[in-house]
């Protein structure tokens, strides 16, 4: 789960790294309030989940409370890559030394976090050559120590005795901090900056483990789903909007992936993603149906190879929907096999649906069923 | 000969009285499988399917030799479970839950390390010796005794190749499930070095996805094989930025994608097939064989 930047901030204060004066506004007048506390030059932020902010215009920099109220009234107006502005972050000015780079983040492949950082930040880090990034796993064993800290800030060439080089150490262990008690799966700061004796978090990016949601109750994220995924979300159900005209339902990550493969191929154009694999009972795939039927296809294809998913419950569902609608408003294939494979072919037979065999089959006759 | 487990692998089921547990429990005793024991703290003493339960995984080894554990609890409880099972010195745990944290895997992961076990998942379907042991959640009827050895991310992808690979004649020797997470315990590389090794395995078959690099780092190991492996790879069709199911199987700023995947398994020499019903021709063609 993704958080706003003032979000982000907000959890890194609650820990102690050094951030801006200022805080979240939802209204211009809200922002000249916030603009006349700080009393000077201010910053007037877009709250949106996308990395262009400042080259859309998303980014302002007021000098006085009503330039502040102004700015604020212009962004809260803007559409950022589709996303509307909802509130922006009112800050003070930072004056900027030095732009910097800190994060951690999962590196699945080493099954370990990773730091990441660069004494090269800013809007330029991905085009950093790779011997300006320096990256050093964490031993889960061994946890996070200052040495560790001390380590990468020489690497970023800071004395460790300067202020600087002690908040960095400071900061370095209070990240991956976060990460373990917060399930934070990236804690990014980009730019950290250095503004006289000060280093300060000028941004934040902070993704919450989705997995880890049932201990993590408490803290504030964004919506960043379409209402469809946010249903789907809701079920257990993992769904990602496409623009093809034929709906797809599976079960397995692997194999959804490898249905829509088979579509493309074949010159289909699949609608979703939908995975409703890990054993989704009856009730939930009904709903995941419905959810499908309004995206209004052309026509519905449904690959069902049942492992911990029984095939018997799928075709309960399915007829639950037939049942409930009358019938269904565009073509419908399904293929049927594994666990429970009879009991559901005879549920299915019972409303007149015969199952196919093979998923090549099934997926050549939807896409000559939506032509 | 088969690898990791075979027809003399002692099982605990984790979690066994649960809903999904009980189910499978009678799945994999169906398909040859001898569990000896179930755990489920606090119903110690019950029976299911007439395997004993045990309260703890310690009392269920005082009684039996465990070779292998498949857990089935929950995503809250499964860190706690894995661990109790390392703990007690099973050697290869299979976790078939998931939504796991994936700072509980990382963590279950590490400390297997440290016990020298091997760990399968999370978010696996587990791993089946054809016709000789049975761990997880696989239809049974799909897969039989042959010398196929197949590694896959992704459980129901899975079956659909070896469901493939049955019809046209060409049964496993192991399939390993190594899960879908981010960070699960085997790599492709370890388990390729097991078939490698392995009698009864003449070819291998990979079945990657989109994300990571893990298909890539398998392909430097795939060109000193003598073994030829055919692989899949799924998400040849899905966008960038999207996270397709998996929690690693996604397009991040032009990393992990089909094509690249697709290069470095042919430049190893391993062949690539476009859909997962090619999949046995691939491996026939490999083999010399009608």
């Amino acid at each position: 789960m993704k958080m706003f930047e003032y979000m982000g901030k907000e959890l890194f204060a609650k820990y102690g790294i050094p951030t801006p004066k200022g805080r979240m506004a939802k209204t211009p007048e809200e922002a000249e309030k916030i603009a006349a506390e700080i009393g000077g030059p201010c910053v007037v932020k877009s709250q949106v989940l996308s990395g262009k902010r400042g080259k859309a215009g998303g980014i302002k920099f007021p000098n006085t409370p009503e330039e502040a109220k102004k700015a604020a009234e212009e962004v809260l107006s803007m559409t950022i890559q589709g996303l509307p502005v909802e509130c922006v972050l009112v800050e003070e000015k930072l004056k900027i030394d030095k732009e910097l780079y800190m994060s951690i983040t999962i590196d699945g492949s080493a099954k370990q976090a990773v730091m990441i950082a660069s004494a090269y930040g800013g809007m330029e880090i991905e085009a950093q050559p790779e011997e300006y990034i320096i990256k050093k796993h964490i031993d889960p064993e061994l946890g996070m120590h200052p040495f560790f800290a001390r380590d990468v800030v020489r690497r970023m060439g800071v004395g460790l005795r300067t202020p600087h080089g002690k908040e960095m150490v400071n900061i370095i262990q209070t990240l991956y901090k976060i990460c373990k008690e917060k399930d934070a799966e990236l804690v990014e700061i980009n730019p950290l900056v250095f503004s006289d004796d000060r280093v300060i978090a000028a941004d934040s990016k902070v993704t919450i483990d989705e997995d880890a949601m049932f201990r993590m109750k408490d803290l504030p994220f964004v919506e960043d789903k379409s209402p469809a995924e946010r249903a789907a979300a809701n079920l257990g159900l993992s769904f990602v909007e496409l623009d093809g005209d034929i709906a797809v339902m599976a079960n397995g990550a692997g194999i959804t992936m490898g249905t829509l493969d088979t579509l493309q191929a074949f010159g289909g154009t699949p609608r979703n993603f939908l995975d409703c694999g890990g054993g989704t009972g009856r009730e939930a795939t009904a709903k995941a149906l419905d959810i499908l039927l309004g995206l209004e296809p052309k026509g519905l294809f449904i690959n069902i190879f049942g492992g911990i998913t029984r095939c018997d419950d799928v075709a309960n569902a399915f007829k639950d929907v037939y049942e409930a609608r009358g019938g269904f408003p565009v073509p419908v294939v399904i293929r049927l096999v594994g666990t429970n494979q009879d009991a559901g072919r005879e549920i299915l037979k019972s409303i007149g649906v015969e199952a196919f065999d093979f998923m090549q089959d099934a997926a050549k006759r939807i896409i000559e069923l939506v032509k | 000969m088969a690898i990791i487990i075979d027809e003399n692998t002692n099982v605990l089921v984790m979690g066994i009285t649960g809903r999904q547990a009980s189910f499978h429990t009678k799945q994999m005793l169906a398909y040859g499988t001898k569990i000896v024991a179930g755990c489920t703290p606090g119903k110690g003493g019950q029976e299911v399917e007439g395997v004993p339960v045990y309260n703890t995984v310690r009392e269920a080894c005082e009684k039996h030799r465990i070779d292998a554990s498949v857990i089935f609890v929950p995503a809250p409880g499964t860190k706690d479970a894995a661990l109790e099972n390392l703990e007690a010195g099973v050697k290869v745990v299979v976790i078939v839950t998931e939504g796991v944290p994936v700072y509980d895997e990382i963590d279950i992961v590490a400390y297997a390390r440290r016990k020298g076990a091997y760990v399968l998942g999370p978010n696996t379907f587990g791993i089946v010796s054809g016709g000789k042991c049975k761990m997880g959640i696989p239809p049974n009827q799909y897969f039989v005794e042959g010398d196929i050895g197949v590694v896959a991310r992704s459980g129901t992808l899975t079956y659909e190749i070896v469901g493939n690979l049955t019809a046209n004649g060409l049964g496993q020797s192991t399939v390993v499930g190594m899960g879908g997470d981010r960070a699960v315990g085997l790599t492709f590389v370890d388990v390729l070095k097991m078939f490698e090794k392995d009698d009864q395995t003449k070819a291998v078959v990979l079945i990657g996805e989109i994300g990571g690099n893990n298909e890539e780092i398998a392909s430097e190991y795939i060109k000193e094989m003598t073994k030829p492996v055919v692989a899949f790879i799924a998400g040849k069709s899905a966008p960038p930025g999207k996270r397709m199911g998996h929690a690693g199987a996604i397009i991040e700023r032009g990393k992990g994608t089909y094509q690249g995947k697709v290069e470095a398994l042919t430049a190893a020499g391993a062949k690539v097939a476009p859909l997962p019903f090619q999949v046995p021709a691939l491996i026939k063609e490999a083999l010399g064989r009608e």
